[in-house]
């Protein structure tokens, strides 16, 4: 049996994982949303309101978050396809602050006071959902599908010339992307049973990205790399007591320095799986 | 809501928009060269502002102080140019970015540690003076900042325009290596773009701190999120864009307040940043073309 303590730790990696990978499904499109918190807020309140106001249990409610959040993914890949880079990058920030200003504002699931009610969910439970989404992502990345989305990310124009549909391919990338964020958002909810606003800023969009970055941005599991080191790194520093977060960001930036495609990259990732250097 | 309340409320607005000025041009030299968001640039305006603080409260005069500030945060800023972006300058954009998230929360852990998480107060008799005008009265503070302001986007619009070091920025800006082929010592015009971004954040931070009359070192992060929309609004490769869209935003924040309740401005304010992205990406003034931006 492991103690309280691991088991958040473990329930924070695994969510903090499923947050990374729906940076790292956009970023596989060659967009980078800095405002995928704003989808994991959605699947926040709308699994919460699901499960204490309407009665739902809580795997259908996720579902239906995960869906919906989806559906919010995909109206907002349309706009982005008009925008490209970092002007992508700033508009989804807007709309991350946006979705965080309206949850501020929206008084019925108790407006900057904070929402609460949920049933606590296990440790087991999160990582089945976790486990379940890394897998579908990494058999994902085995499908042609995946080499189309590859081709869209390296040169979007000379994809769109040999008859890949990259419209599609962009903005269901939004879609899946928001909601797998909104299931990571639903299991956050039910993991610390108590939500706020606050939860869900620009800081969580940025910590998303980060474990992405850090963990490796080529292959899937670099986001369960990341999530793992942004959770624990903080837990060993804590020795460094008043300096912890100093000596966060200066090894952040030493990583970044030293690795900067990220700790998993394909070649490391192959030779730990044992796989065959394709030619 | 009566007309003098209103009219004191406008000048709150665009004491406030005149912050978010500079500080959209801080993000604006960067970003119009670099093409990447110096996230550290939030913190850099926390820091210069702590800088100025302090010296006012020991009893340094005022310019001194404000241009202490701004030399603590453009000293800052030339070492996370030097550490944080040259040497990632061709990897992809988010690498960049993300170094100088590490640098800003190493500052933040700075100052937190430093002058502590508590906000830091000027004594009430210090810089209370008022100017009335009929009904409403203007502090001479106010009137600093919004002077100091227009000087420093005066001064900038007149660099970047008409001297040789304005056009080597330029240059870069529009095409690093063939500015490098022509004889720009590019890597030195980074250098001072970074050098003039820290002077106009740290400027910045003195003179909020001195609006007011208080600084927290979390000051920076929701600043600096509205600046980007100020910069965003304005264009960003307008200097004078953003003289127009700081008191824009400024504006329409303390309106909304007024008439909607204080939550609901963050909406307003990032969904102009949204609107004007998709509807005219080049910002209020034009300029060139920016919606093609480099990729991530």
């Amino acid at each position: 049996m492991i103690s309280t303590y691991h088991a958040a730790l473990l329930a924070d990696s695994g969510i903090l994982m499923l947050g990374a990978l729906s940076v790292y499904i956009i970023l596989a499109t060659g967009q980078l949303s800095l405002g995928n918190a704003g989808f994991m807020g959605i699947g926040a309140y709308l699994a919460s309101y699901l499960t204490v106001e309407a009665g739902l249990p809580l795997t259908l409610a996720l579902v239906l978050s995960a869906l919906a959040a989806g559906m919010v993914g995909i109206v907002i890949g349309f706009p982005a396809l008009r925008l490209r880079g970092i002007y992508l990058a700033m508009a989804t920030l807007g709309f991350g602050e946006m979705v965080r200003s309206f949850f501020l504002n929206f008084e019925p699931m108790g407006g900057a006071g904070g929402f609460s009610g949920m049933v606590h969910v296990s440790v087991g439970y999160i990582w089945l959902w976790a486990g379940g989404i890394l897998v579908l992502v990494t058999l994902l990345e085995r499908s042609r599908l995946w080499l189309e989305i590859r081709a869209t990310h390296d040169d979007e124009t000379a994809a769109s010339l040999v008859g890949l549909n990259t419209t599609a391919t962009k903005i269901g990338a939004f879609g899946f992307g928001a909601a797998v964020a909104a299931v990571a958002g639903g299991l956050f909810a039910h993991h610390h049973v108590y939500i706020e606003p606050a939860n869900f800023g620009f800081d969580r969009s940025i910590e998303l990205v980060l474990a992405v970055i850090l963990g490796g941005s080529t292959v899937a599991p670099g986001a369960l790399v990341g999530a793992v080191l942004l959770v624990l790194l903080p837990e060993t520093l804590r020795f460094l007591a008043d300096w912890r977060l100093a000596a966060f960001g200066t090894l952040l930036v030493l990583v970044l320095l030293v690795r900067r495609q990220g700790i998993l990259d394909r070649g490391l990732f192959r030779a730990l799986t044992f796989r065959r250097q394709a030619s | 809501m009566s007309g003098t309340l209103l009219l004191q409320q406008a000048i709150n607005g665009l004491t406030l928009g005149a912050v978010y000025t500079l500080i959209a041009l801080s993000f604006s030299l960067v970003m119009g060269i670099l093409g990447i968001l110096n996230l550290a640039i939030a913190e850099l305006f926390m820091i210069g502002g702590y800088v100025g603080f302090t010296l006012i409260i020991a009893g340094a005069p005022l310019p001194v102080a404000l241009l202490a500030g701004m030399l603590a945060a453009a000293a800052l800023s030339l070492v996370i140019e030097k550490i944080g972006y040259e040497p990632l300058r061709n990897a992809p954009l988010i690498t960049p970015m993300l170094s100088t998230l590490g640098f800003s929360i190493i500052l933040q852990n700075l100052a937190t540690n430093l002058w502590g998480s508590d906000p830091l107060q000027l004594p009430g008799d210090m810089l209370a003076t008022r100017i009335a005008l009929g009904e409403v009265s203007i502090g001479a503070m106010q009137l600093l900042v919004i002077g100091a302001a227009i000087v420093m986007v005066a001064a900038l619009a007149f660099v970047i325009r008409y001297t040789t070091l304005g056009r080597a920025l330029r240059a870069v800006a529009e095409n690093r290596d063939v500015a490098r082929l022509l004889g720009v010592r590019a890597d030195r015009i980074l250098l001072i773009a970074f050098l003039l971004s820290g002077l106009l954040a740290g400027a910045a931070g003195v003179l909020i701190s001195l609006h007011y009359a208080a600084i927290t070192p979390y000051i920076g992060v929701e600043t600096g999120l509205k600046a980007i929309a100020v910069m965003v609004v304005g264009g960003v490769t307008r200097t004078w864009g953003a003289l127009l869209a700081g008191p824009l935003i400024g504006l329409a924040e303390v309106a909304t307040v007024a008439y909607g309740g204080s939550q609901i401005r963050d909406f307003v304010v990032y969904g102009l940043m949204i609107l004007i992205l998709l509807v005219r990406p080049q910002g209020l003034l034009g300029g060139a073309r920016s919606d093609q931006g480099p990729r991530v």
